[in-house]
């Protein structure tokens, strides 16, 4: 059955075709976990469904004449996978960071990403905030005190530490980094931010340097996106200018930090706390890390809501519409960004005419 | 040496009082001055009824006793009307607490007895915990915690979901200084804010109710704000928790008794409340068994003034509250009957 193709070279309007295909580099547990069915409009590949081996999947006919990949945080889009799906236009990713896709190969092939938009913003930043108040108020770990019977046999808890007046640097002031930084103004604190090029319409202190920014306050909020920049970026020199009382929260990606270090520094003494929700090899979690009581330990759970993950499915489905449908992409990437951002009046380097499909 | 009493009966001003000290009857030695190994001011005598071999009710016989014209106690220990009746000089009573329910405050009436608290110096800090309190309960953080270390990440795999902050219609159980300003925070979060008081505040833009039952049925989130005292107690009970509903959460940073606690731990192990962030307790420091094996409740051993800048504000507080009151001056933080 013979797609009617535009003048343009532009796909076919997707009523009048066959459902494109759309290859699942993983299980979309984002729709399971709120039991939301994938859309039907769409023919989805599923490699763990096949007797193959990944690699002989991605060269087998069905596989070859993807259209659209979709991918989540973790299951990497390389440029030798894109090279073996030539019909691949488009990829859509259930995640904010876009450190496991080749940007650049995808740029090279004309293929447009779409990422999670603003589906996470607002959950990651309560997230965020929630991770600093446990650390510096010590609910987990007087929560603990009381469950182990210590209020009773002996006594008073310890002293927390107050938000209000606390100098809070935000790394990487992207969406998130701007609603993390505005729930934390009505607390009281005050923010400044590190970023790559100091943000026009933002009255926060900027700091171009990490270090100069950690020099600067009382705890660090990591919300930048993972690349090669950014990697082991906050390292042990900044830490240790954040200081015996410094408190560092990570929702970004854990390879951002310097983990190695930051344990033995937080075993040491030598930084005062650590709200992470993000790790260098999750599952796994520095043994270290579990003895200690100045820290908070999440399991990436910063996108987890029904509500935020109902938004990401509506989302990635009208993606995959949108783009079929030869319309903009609701939450096209820029690739000058290395994070998702689809802001009123940027530019999308998506539209199919606009990267010369033919 | 013959005092100088002014014509109204106030005791003479500090500066030409004779030499002797006012008298204060410490009830317990404040946490907050002991902690930071802060010395109580030297301006006063501090009767400490602990260094007497004597039972405190001797003790409040004793001469000594009888002298004091101020008493400075914390939360925890009552100021009762046999004790008022039994100190004839106290003018003053200065809590170190927030919280007025250990107070006979009829009495104090009665005798023409001012009374300072903490007045804001907690506000903040006690804000800050409720609204932490929430999202914990709400995004599972200690319970998620509590998974990581068990090493279950690793074994079992992905955590539950959450519930979202934003959207959530969160109801104010008392809006006073610390209410307003976990209304405050919550509106940065998205948080749609009603709250249930006396009387309607005027300068309020939140939604109003006017009891409790209403606001629950009307909200996915209770944060308890108010003070206990003989209409508040017991307030929050079975039928207001049913109405709050199996999704809904209870935060408490008032007193445990604004809360039946009995019922409200019974509909939690039942399913039929949602969630509970408590930092207080009906008869503390003990809490209930059953809550130790809930997982959707954060619990918190009444830390929510926990803060070396509260501690120091409070200290000021107190002594800033005696001096004022023995130079004939304003309370800082006077309690005003409403």
């Amino acid at each position: 059955m013979a797609s009617h193709a535009q003048n343009d070279g532009a796909p076919s309007p997707l009523h009048r075709r066959s459902p494109p295909r759309v290859l699942l580099l993983r299980k979309p547990h984002h729709f399971s976990l709120i039991n939301r069915p994938l859309p039907d409009n769409f023919h989805f590949l599923k490699p763990w469904e096949s007797p193959l081996p990944f690699d002989d999947f991605l060269s087998s006919p069905d596989a070859r004449a993807a259209e659209a990949i979709l991918t989540y945080g973790g299951a990497p889009v390389t440029a030798d996978m894109l090279r073996r799906l030539p019909e691949a236009r488009l990829v859509v990713t259930a995640s904010a960071g876009l450190n496991h896709i080749d940007l650049a190969e995808c740029r090279r092939r004309g293929i447009a990403i779409a990422c999670s938009g603003d589906a996470y913003t607002d959950a990651v930043a309560d997230l965020a905030v929630g991770l600093l108040i446990d650390v510096l108020r010590k609910l987990s770990a007087g929560d603990r005190y009381l469950r182990r019977g210590l209020w009773s046999s002996e006594g008073e808890f310890a002293l927390g530490s107050k938000l209000g007046g606390k100098r809070v640097g935000i790394v990487g002031l992207g969406r998130i980094g701007l609603e993390v930084a505005k729930r934390l103004e009505a607390f009281g604190c005050a923010i400044s931010y590190q970023s790559r090029k100091k943000k026009p319409y933002v009255s926060y202190a900027f700091y171009s340097n990490v270090y100069e920014l950690a020099t600067n306050c009382d705890a660090l909020v990591i919300c930048c996106g993972l690349t090669e920049e950014t990697h082991h970026m906050i390292n042990r020199e900044v830490l240790l200018a954040l200081g015996k009382e410094g408190v560092i929260v990570n929702v970004a990606r854990g390879s951002i930090i310097d983990e190695k270090e930051m344990v033995q520094l937080l075993v040491q003494g030598e930084l005062g706390g650590a709200g992470l929700d993000v790790f260098e090899n999750e599952p796994s979690v520095p043994e270290e890390l579990l003895a200690l009581d100045n820290v908070v330990l999440s399991p990436h759970t910063a996108v987890y809501t029904p509500e935020t993950l109902s938004d990401l499915c509506d989302l990635v489905v009208g993606n995959l519409e949108a783009f079929f449908s030869n319309k903009p992409l609701l939450s096209p990437v820029l690739y000058e960004r290395t994070g998702c951002s689809a802001g009123i009046g940027s530019v999308t380097t998506t539209k199919p005419d606009s990267v010369g499909f033919t």
